[in-house]
């Protein structure tokens, strides 16, 4: 009878102990950085940090889909594939693909391998350019565009893994809205990368695009070009290779976009440095030279 | 060919009796529609990614269903102390060993096409459309490949000691094949003698199980295969599923039964 009241006691102080402990730590455990219970990813609750590693995996998984599975392996020359094609094709980042795209398997080193490739897709295609299906007649040039769908899945899951991927965002929004008529989520997209990555200019520019294609509303992608050029600055000018294609981009929209609005002195200075950083001065002087004759004798 | 077909009779009831079966195919079942019923920008017409999901679940269940059913049959009758009754009525070593191998065939046949009617309903609830004929070409070869598998894990039974041993160095051996079978090539070429010989010779002998894996032009919709192209496919497969059976027919016979 004495053994389990001293039992009884002694479980009764643990507890009591643990609950202290408990209420200790977790004063400790809620501002500690590494806390997985702050995620509210169910994904970054079950693999903490360790999902950005699968985040770049799935986004090439989206553009092995973007080739309806034609895609070069680990054993295989990626020279043509370092940039995903849906990456590049959506004006994201530019172009580091060098080499033969249609022809990464090479010629069939064996029987084996020569046999091989009819049981796998061997031919290079592009979703948004009708997929492995042939042309229809309807299909138009592009071929059928609601095929790119399929590649979103991928990206979705490639955000969630890893948000700070502003790669994912851009990419995704472009083949929303351009390909597939879904303004607003690619917008809503885009909003979310925004509070995942606050004043990215990436995002921005991008956002800029949905405002000035979708919307029609200069007024607004001016304002989010400016800040994204603003952005540009801080974040890449200090660099020692700065990100020009973007700067290019943003700055070409901007003077075209003021082009447009007749604000020719505003479209002057965003030309001419757009021709410091273009890699084709000549055909933005063409551009500037017709500006200036719009300008007239003031200019 | 009656007293095979009496061993692999046992061999079916066997698995519809055990519920290996029907745990990874409600499993699977389960994985997919949950997948399915995920939202993903509003799209509902979305569907190769369960596809891939699908198709990758139904490999692995095939797997796990062929390679476990087949590494237990004849340790099982061993350790139940079976097989010399078996092999006393007119049924020679010959006979059981085939009879295993048809049954535990038949019965995975019977597994992959419940899975495969599954996955076409699945496939087709979404993109209203149905290449039978894809379909079925998948899973034939898929089951052509089974069979070496079997013959390969059945030759495995009788030289490892537990099927819990052949059964792991059964999936090893399967998975690497499928996962690198292809690539060994590539890798042999970039590799001084003389291991680049050694590892093209393994190139050559290993059965190349990633053949009969057709999941890619499934999932993508790429037209069918030339008829001609499958039936060399299940030739090929054959005669390696003829060398295991012969290597098990062969060992069995020499291998004392207590």
């Amino acid at each position: 009878m004495r053994a389990s009241r001293t039992l009884i006691l002694v479980i009764a102080g643990l507890l009591v102990f643990c609950f202290g402990m408990a209420a200790r730590l977790d004063m400790w455990f809620q501002q500690w950085e590494g806390n997985r219970a702050q995620s509210s990813s169910p994904l970054g609750v079950l693999l903490g940090d360790g999902r950005r590693i699968f985040a770049r995996h799935f986004f090439v998984k989206a553009d092995a889909y973007f080739h309806s599975g034609y895609y070069p392996t680990a054993f295989d020359n990626r020279e043509a594939f370092a940039t995903p094609h849906m990456a590049e094709d959506a004006g994201a980042v530019g172009g580091n693909n060098r080499g033969d795209e249609n022809g990464f398997l090479g010629k069939p080193r064996d029987w084996i391998d020569a046999f091989s490739r009819k049981f796998y897709p061997s031919v290079h295609t592009h979703l948004d350019e009708g997929g492995a299906k042939p042309h229809s007649a309807g299909s138009g040039d592009l071929g059928d565009n609601s095929e790119v769908r399929e590649i979103l899945p991928w990206l979705r899951l490639s955000a969630e893994l890893d948000p700070q991927s502003i790669q994912t965002y851009t990419v995704t929004a472009y083949w929303l809205r351009e390909r597939m008529g879904k303004t607003a989520e690619a917008e809503q997209f885009l909003r979310d990368g925004l509070r995942e990555n606050p004043g990215s200019y990436e995002i921005l520019y991008e956002l800029g695009r949905v405002y000035a294609a979708n919307h029609r509303d200069p007024a607004r992608a001016r304002n989010l070009w400016q800040l994204a050029l603003r952005n540009w600055g801080e974040a890449e000018q200090n660099k020692k290779e700065p990100d020009s294609f973007l700067l290019n981009e943003i700055l070409s929209r901007l003077a075209v976009l003021e082009q447009d609005e007749g604000r020719y002195r505003e479209a002057l200075a965003y030309m001419l440095r757009w021709k410091k950083s273009s890699p084709r001065p000549e055909e933005v002087q063409k551009r500037i030279d017709e500006v200036r004759q719009k300008l007239g004798p003031e200019q | 060919m009656k007293n095979i077909a009496a061993v692999s009779s046992i061999v079916i009831k066997e698995l519809y009796r055990r519920k290996d079966f029907y745990v990874l195919f409600i499993l699977t079942v389960l994985i997919c529609l949950v997948m399915a019923s995920v939202s993903i920008f509003n799209d509902h017409n979305i569907i190769r990614y369960l596809k891939e999901i699908c198709l990758l679940l139904i490999w692995v269940s095939s797997l796990v269903i062929a390679i476990t059913t087949t590494a237990r049959q004849i340790p099982a009758e061993r350790e139940n102390r079976t097989l010399l009754p078996l092999l006393a009525k007119p049924l020679s070593r010959t006979q059981l060993i085939l009879g295993k191998f048809l049954g535990c065939w038949l019965a995975c046949g019977a597994a992959l096409l419940c899975f495969y009617l599954f996955f076409g309903l699945l496939a087709g609830s979404r993109e209203h459309q149905w290449p039978l004929l894809s379909y079925l070409q998948a899973a034939g070869l898929h089951w052509v490949m089974l069979g070496v598998v079997i013959a390969l894990t059945l030759l495995g039974s009788l030289v490892f000691a537990a099927p819990s041993s052949t059964g792991t160095i059964c999936f090893v051996i399967v998975s690497g094949i499928l996962l690198l079978g292809r690539h060994l090539n590539k890798v042999a070429l970039h590799l001084p003698e003389p291991r680049r010989s050694i590892l093209y010779s393994l190139y050559y002998s290993i059965p190349h199980f990633e053949l009969f894996d057709v999941r890619d032009l499934i999932i993508h919709n790429w037209p069918p295969i030339a008829w001609s192209v499958c039936a060399l496919a299940a030739v090929y497969a054959a005669a390696y599923g003829a060398v295991f059976l012969i290597g098990a027919c062969l060992l069995f016979r020499r291998r004392a039964l207590n």
